[in-house]
């Protein structure tokens, strides 16, 4: 990949492309997604997951978590673009602040076909997934955690039975409050 | 504020409010209201275009050569959607605009309904922000919010979508003393730079040896004192300064330091110059592809300062070593007060050097062209324009295209915000319409368009605009018969295959002309170009003037795409380098 996206290839290649976690502030109005996400479209950023929900309802607040990927100077491209919307109020690059926690949930739908509750229980309470639904031969559990703890139990799990997955994504947070949202 | 107003007598107030007194618009079903709230009206006067691109375009001219915030009113759909083009040009050259749109009733919205298009869903990549108001209420703050955006830090075009119920609906007004109390919302550019930086960036100044400036179009767009603190701050260096497309003016091109412009289609010696420094501070530009040609070869040893109000400008194409983010203005002060505070000087020998090696450079003098008796060289015309309107108050605006380029090279600007070109997007059809609005904005000056054929036709119908207005806009044909830029990119790339790039069946344009009521004038010779531009400026009218040149000239000197600053080509017998070539040819 590029790292700029000027016309002209950059000189060289200044660093190695890496995955890292933005939340993004904003403003809980129509649209706002929009921007954000027209913004990566627009000019060729990509994105891995995506999260949005309102954290403040008094107000109106939203944080985007965003997990995207590139070179430390297309990061900082992207955290810049993204501060020019009018809407954004701070974006944070916990993977460059360090000391932050990310978690993702999963839905996994495990269809028990060949008769191997037993193992498939064993799997869940290695993980500590947790049963939510149960019907004859369809059974539901719940997982937090990393993404890769998520997808080693997604491993596991497939070897035993047929799955159907839907994951949320990761959120994240700084273990420090971040300057911009004491304000 | 207990008095109710229409929706529509809310938007007429606000504009009021922030102290608008032109709107260029066109009506339409979505937003008769409006347009009946300021029919019989006298403090807004609305300019009637003929496509709402001249719309954009004007409102773009007058805010260039004003500095005030454009302002357009269009109907729903077709009338939104004919404003794109503008918002886009205004967004990459960052003009600051409120365009407001009529919308279908707020009901409909999403029914599909006539005229309905999602206005804010299209004008969102193409406008610094937009907003759909479905709440009478907030009407007024939105459109005091809008004006707060379009014209702080770095501007740009808003849209405000306006559906038709709300403009009849009853609310409450909220004047723009009370949004300023309320503050509603943090925008707040960065105006001041970081002090440390700036020292940095002053050291590295004073112990340059090979120094240049490179100054873009930040420096007309930043406060209205910001060329005056430029000047101060450049002659205490005597360092060269070169300028962008869109910083022309914002130096005195006659000033002994200026180098002219850099870039594409620079100067040579700007361009030589730029690759060999070793300190250089940008002031406001942005790196742009026509102006850094090949990256990988661009100024390579240089320290590289950048000051610019949008961080995403910096280190976005290339890497520089002292950023600065803050408004221009506010940071060639603190400059001045930290050069003088510091009592800081230059490397007086070291650039007494710098400039023999420069003045080396001018001796090609590149711009160097063959006259002819019999035929009109593209640049004689526009020397000649220069010369006989360089004495009065003039603003010139462009097309697109070869005679964009000649006029960036031959007419020498000593002001900022007389130069309207479109840089960023390169807008055929922009240069009429935007003379339209600059003449609107400054009903004194001499505004001349320097058009190609091919670029004016793409707006020609705003004759009728100006006609009605009486706007003695000039507009200055440099009539090659051809779309000469891609002719001339032909030529070097394609091997001569002119594919679709004559212009047949041009109308006649002296007849043209005055079928608008306007008037027409022609010069075919050399000998015949003085006079024709003599009476275009005598004639208090709205006047085009079809000067007939050399079909086969081509803009020189130039960077080929692919190539670097240090191989550029001065004429047609000079080849760009293979390798360089065949990578530039797939680039734009
Ligand atoms: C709206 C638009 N369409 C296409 C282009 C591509 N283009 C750039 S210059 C040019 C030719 C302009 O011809 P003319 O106005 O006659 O100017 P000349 O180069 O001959 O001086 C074209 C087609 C453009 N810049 N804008
Ligand atoms: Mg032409």
């Amino acid at each position: 990949m590029n790292t700029n996206k000027s016309v002209y290839d950059a000189p060289k290649q200044v660093s190695k492309s890496e995955r890292h976690i933005l939340t993004i502030l904003v403003d809980n109005e129509p649209g706002v997604l929009a921007r954000v996400v027209g913004m990566f479209s627009g000019r060729g950023y990509n994105i891995e997951s995506l999260n949005v929900a309102e954290v403040s309802l008094n107000e109106h607040l939203s944080r985007i978590t965003i997990v995207t990927e590139g070179t430390k100077e297309i990061i900082d491209q992207i955290c810049n673009q993204l501060m020019r919307i009018v809407p954004v109020h701070s974006v944070n690059d916990l993977t460059e602040e360090g000391s932050s926690v990310e978690a993702e949930v999963a839905l996994v739908l495990i269809i028990d076909e060949s008769s191997a509750k037993k193992e498939i229980f064993r799997i869940c309470d290695i993980y500590r997934a947790r049963k939510i639904e149960n019907e004859n031969d369809n059974i539901i559990f719940e997982i937090a955690g990393t993404s890769e703890r998520i997808n080693s139990f997604i491993k596991d799990i497939s070897e035993v039975g047929k799955i159907e997955i839907v994951r949320s994504g990761p959120v994240a947070i700084s273990s420090k409050i971040t300057k911009k949202d004491e304000e | 504020m207990s008095k109710e107003l229409t929706g529509s007598e809310i938007v007429l107030k606000t504009l009021q409010d922030n102290g608008v007194e032109v709107i260029f618009g066109y009506p339409g079903g979505a937003v008769l209201p409006i347009y009946d709230t300021l029919f019989g009206q006298n403090s807004i006067r609305h300019i009637l275009v003929r496509q709402e691109a001249g719309a954009v375009h004007a409102a773009e001219g007058y805010s260039r050569s004003s500095g005030k915030v454009g302002v357009v009113l269009v109907t729903s759909g077709p009338g939104a959607t004919n404003i794109v083009t503008g918002l886009t040009d205004a967004l990459m050259d960052s003009i600051p605009l409120v365009c407001i749109t009529g919308q279908v009733p707020t009901h409909l919205i999403g029914s599909d309904a006539f005229q309905e298009c999602d206005t804010t869903g299209i004008t969102r990549p193409c406008t610094k922000h937009n907003y759909l108001v479905k709440d009478v209420n907030k009407l007024s703050s939105t459109i005091h919010e809008a004006f707060k955006i379009a014209k702080n830090g770095r501007p740009g075009p808003v849209v405000v979508d306006i559906p038709k119920d709300i403009q009849f609906a009853k609310g409450n007004y909220e004047s723009l003393e009370d949004s300023k109390i309320k503050n509603h919302r943090v925008y707040k550019p960065q105006m001041t730079g970081d002090e440390k930086k700036i020292e940095e960036a002053l050291h590295a100044i004073a112990s340059a040896k090979k120094p240049i400036f490179y100054v873009g179009g930040g420096c007309i767009n930043s406060g209205s004192s910001t060329s005056e603190l430029l000047l101060k701050f450049i002659r205490l260096t005597g360092f060269p300064v070169t300028m962008t497309l869109m910083g022309l003016g914002a130096f005195p091109a006659g000033d002994k330091q200026s180098l002219g412009m850099l870039g594409m289609h620079g100067m040579y010696e700007s361009n030589l110059a730029m690759h060999d420094c070793d300190v250089m501070i940008n002031l406001g530009a942005r790196f742009d592809d026509r102006v850094t040609g090949r990256l990988d070869a661009f100024s390579p040893n240089s320290i590289k300062i950048h000051i610019d109000i949008d961080s995403s400008s910096i280190n976005k194409n290339v890497k520089v070593d002292i950023p600065i983010i803050g408004d221009m203005e506010t940071v060639l002060k603190q400059m001045l007060k930290i050069w003088k505070n510091k009592n800081l000087s230059v490397n007086k020998i070291s650039i007494d050097d710098w400039w023999k090696k420069i003045e080396k450079w001018k001796e090609i003098d590149c711009l160097k062209y063959t006259l002819s008796d019999e035929i009109i060289k593209p640049q004689y015309a526009i020397e000649r324009l220069y010369e006989l309107t360089r004495d009065r108050d003039t603003i010139i605006t462009t097309e697109v295209g070869q005679h964009q380029m000649w006029a960036a090279q031959f007419y020498k600007f000593e002001k900022p915000k007389k130069w309207l070109t479109s840089g960023g997007l390169g807008t055929m059809g922009y240069g009429f319409p935007a003379a339209i609005g600059a003449q609107v904005a400054n009903p004194e000056s001499l505004v001349v368009d320097i058009a190609g054929e091919s670029s004016v036709l793409m707006n020609i119908q705003e004759m009728s605009t100006a006609v009605q207005h009486k706007l003695p806009v000039k507009i200055f044909i440099i009539n090659n018969e051809y779309m000469g830029m891609v002719r001339q990119w032909q030529e070097l790339l394609h091997e001569g295959r002119y594919s679709e790039s004559y212009m047949d069946s041009l109308p006649d344009f002296v007849k043209l002309a005055e079928s608008f009521g306007a008037v027409g004038l022609r010069a075919t010779k050399p000998k015949e170009v003085d006079d024709v531009i003599k009476e275009m400026i005598s004639t208090d009218r709205t006047v085009i003037a079809d000067i007939v040149v050399d079909k086969n000239e081509n803009c020189f000197p130039m960077i080929q795409s692919g190539s670097a600053h240090n191989e550029m080509v001065l004429n047609k017998n000079q080849k760009q380098d293979e390798d360089s070539a065949k990578k530039g040819k797939i680039l734009v």
